[in-house]
């Protein structure tokens, strides 16, 4: 292996941390690490952080700070602990039903059904009825305002242990809203968005009604096209009407049999959906673990397709910018390395991050200060930062025409609705600055404050919470199954409206609530849903932390060597 | 007011059991066999050990009184 002159550098950092007592390992070991390290002297980490930054010089500009603090042995056998009680109370349950001693108020096989292959019986349909009916209250929770800062909710009640709800007519007012993917606030009903919206649908009407290769494409559809492009610095950009669908019917589109698709493990279920349905060989990496991604690339190249042995027609590496359960940012620059090194193509989903990240909200490029050029396929959704919907994908003007005639979202879906179209145009222009204010600007420098702000004082305040501490979302670990429930209620009674995550979305001992921070939330809403917080996680005992200041969890890069494919 | 304290903890001590055991999400009467059959484990494991305990112990005593004690006699005996 020739080693270009930029690369010797690191290595030398490598070396050198070695020899400075840290083995460069996977997250979770440094991190045990780290108090052995806090144990003796602060300093030693102090310098230990500033190394880091250091020895990531060449591709991080700013130090990556991300920590997963490892599950208390004590609270993770508790958590088993639980699970088997209130499996065994499911045993019986079932049993109940089974001997028609209980109604079964849940989907069932009919009678004449009795003989063919069971309907219900595995894990996820006996996890349904048993363990999550029991706590259903704390999620799909009707809303009836603008999702902002604050939110009106639909007061309901259930007589039978959450089977069935009864919605008692009564709103419950002005909850602070934890929960909606609102990053930039421009989720309103009221100021310039909502106000440029109402005007186009006088002009223009709501529905479409035809597809965008057909009567469906409007000549705002063409600017916004232009907008998104200029926005995210590629030659061409194209909008779908449903975020969902572009992933999913984007990947079918760009890949097939014969090639193979590296898929972050965490990635999003249409990103997955979407690989599924290409036919493309999947292989699946570790979570933002680049050896992990580096050996697949590797592999791929080397052995080829099975049996045949014939080399991928294409390899395509699809990672997300921010991870949504976990908080996590992806390691774009190693990623954007790797993928150089390798010839391999590059897929980045910038659902969460689009807006949410970066200096001038252009999300995990902009953060990173990378080119966009660099990325093959930038995909984003407009549901989340914009408050709109639908999704783009951006990328040279070759791929748009290719993507325009072969894509199925473009070719059968109905077009984005105008008001729609002009939300996005109205919020992407006031986050450029284009609109003449710096609404946006400030927009995305309070949310980047909020972010850490509330990010410090989850941690200061002993919970522990996951992901990069810029990341506006954040997950903060709950753990057992009837901290779940209690959680969400009790922040409800408390008048605060927050996601808390159970076992399909996350592996069954992580259970979280999951805050999405806003640029919409004041100093003093999060001031007191903080308090409310501590106050909940001291009823309920959750401050499992064990190190109040922040572990920092960088990695070294024994193997991964960068090198530019031009050398 | 000392009283009132001491319920308002013995609350909260039933229920972090009823959270960190789970049945915080069961039925009541799911919550009442819950009890039942922990506070009649706990209850026959009291009992068990009230009854046995004491004897096993006093076995054990005789025994190593005896290993130890019986042998240290004799010792003593033989010196003198």
């Amino acid at each position: 292996m020739t080693e270009s002159s930029a690369n010797k550098p690191a290595n030398g950092e490598v070396c050198h941390r070695t020899t400075n007592g840290v083995k460069p390992c996977r997250n979770g070991f440094v991190k045990n690490h780290y108090h052995y390290q806090q144990q003796h002297q602060k300093s030693c980490y102090l310098e230990e952080k500033v190394h880091l930054r250091a020895s990531n010089g060449g591709l991080y500009s700013r130090p990556f700070l991300e920590s997963f603090e490892e599950t208390p042995m004590l609270v993770a056998v508790l958590t088993y602990m639980g699970y088997g009680i209130l499996t065994i109370f499911g045993y019986l349950r079932d049993f109940l039903r089974d001997w028609k001693i209980e109604k079964c108020h849940i989907a069932r096989e009919r009678e004449e059904q009795k003989d063919f292959v069971p309907l219900y019986q595995d894990f996820e349909n006996f996890y349904t009825r048993n363990l999550y009916m029991r706590i259903r209250d704390s999620w799909n929770r009707p809303i009836c305002s603008v999702p902002g800062a604050k939110v009106d909710l639909v007061e309901r009640i259930s007589h039978d242990y959450n089977w069935t709800f009864e919605y008692t007519g009564r709103v419950v007012k002005d909850i602070i809203n934890m929960g909606s993917y609102n990053y930039l606030g421009f989720a309103e009903n009221t100021g310039m968005c909502a106000e440029a919206a109402a005007t186009v649908t006088q002009e223009y009407g709501v529905g479409v009604g035809s597809t965008r290769q057909e009567m469906g494409n409007l000549d705002r559809h063409k600017d916004l096209e232009e907008l998104v492009a200029r926005f995210l610095g590629v030659e061409s950009a194209m909008v779908f009407g449903m975020g969902f669908a572009t992933n999913s019917m984007n990947i079918p589109a760009l890949i097939g049999k014969g090639s193979v698709i590296l898929s972050d493990e965490l990635n999003h279920a249409s990103l997955v959906l979407g690989a599924r349905l290409s036919g493309a060989t999947i292989r699946v990496f570790k979570h933002n673990n680049m050896q992990s991604l580096e050996k697949l690339l590797r592999d791929a190249i080397i052995h080829g397709q099975p049996r045949t042995h014939r080399p991928w027609k294409k390899i395509l590496i699809v990672v997300e910018g921010i991870y949504s359960m976990e908080g996590s940012v992806v390691r774009l620059p190693e990623v954007v390395a790797l993928k150089k090194k390798y010839k391999a193509y590059l897929y980045l989903d910038e659902a969460h991050s689009i807006g949410a990240l970066g200096p001038h909200g252009r999300g995990v490029v902009d953060y990173f200060g990378l080119d966009p050029h660099d990325i093959d396929i930038m995909m984003g959704t407009f549901t989340k930062s914009f408050g709109a919907a639908g999704g783009y994908i951006g990328g040279r003007k070759e791929l748009m025409d290719y993507l325009c005639t072969n894509s199925h979202s473009a070719v059968y879906a109905t077009s984005m609705s105008p008001p729609v179209v002009e939300q996005i145009i109205t919020s992407m222009k006031c986050i450029m600055g284009e609109d003449g204010t710096t609404i946006g600007r400030e927009r995305v420098q309070q949310l980047a404050e909020n972010t850490a702000y509330f990010r410090r004082r989850l941690q200061e305040l002993g919970f522990i919470t996951y992901g990069n501490s810029d990341s506006p979302v954040v997950p903060m670990m709950l753990y057992m199954p009837a901290k779940i429930g209690a959680f969400g209620r009790e922040m409800l009674k408390r008048n605060i409206g927050v996601v808390v995550v159970g076992f399909p979305a996350t592996p069954i001992i992580e259970s979280r609530a999951r805050f999405c921070i806003s640029a919409a939330h004041t100093k003093d809403m999060l001031d007191m849903t903080l308090e409310k917080i501590s106050e909940v996680g001291d009823l309920l005992q959750l401050k499992y932390s064990r190190h109040r200041t922040r572990p920092s969890a960088d990695r070294a890069f024994e193997e991964t060597t960068y090198e530019d494919s031009e050398d | 007011m000392d009283t009132k304290n001491m319920r308002e903890y013995l609350g909260w001590l039933y229920y972090q059991y009823l959270l960190i055991t789970g049945i915080y999400v069961l039925e009541p009467w799911e919550k009442s066999i819950f009890n039942t059959v922990l506070f009649t484990m706990v209850a026959m494991v009291i009992y068990t050990s009230y009854v046995f305990v004491p004897v096993h112990v006093r076995l054990a005593l005789e025994f190593f009184s005896g290993v130890c004690g019986g042998q240290h006699e004799s010792t003593m005996a033989l010196m003198n």
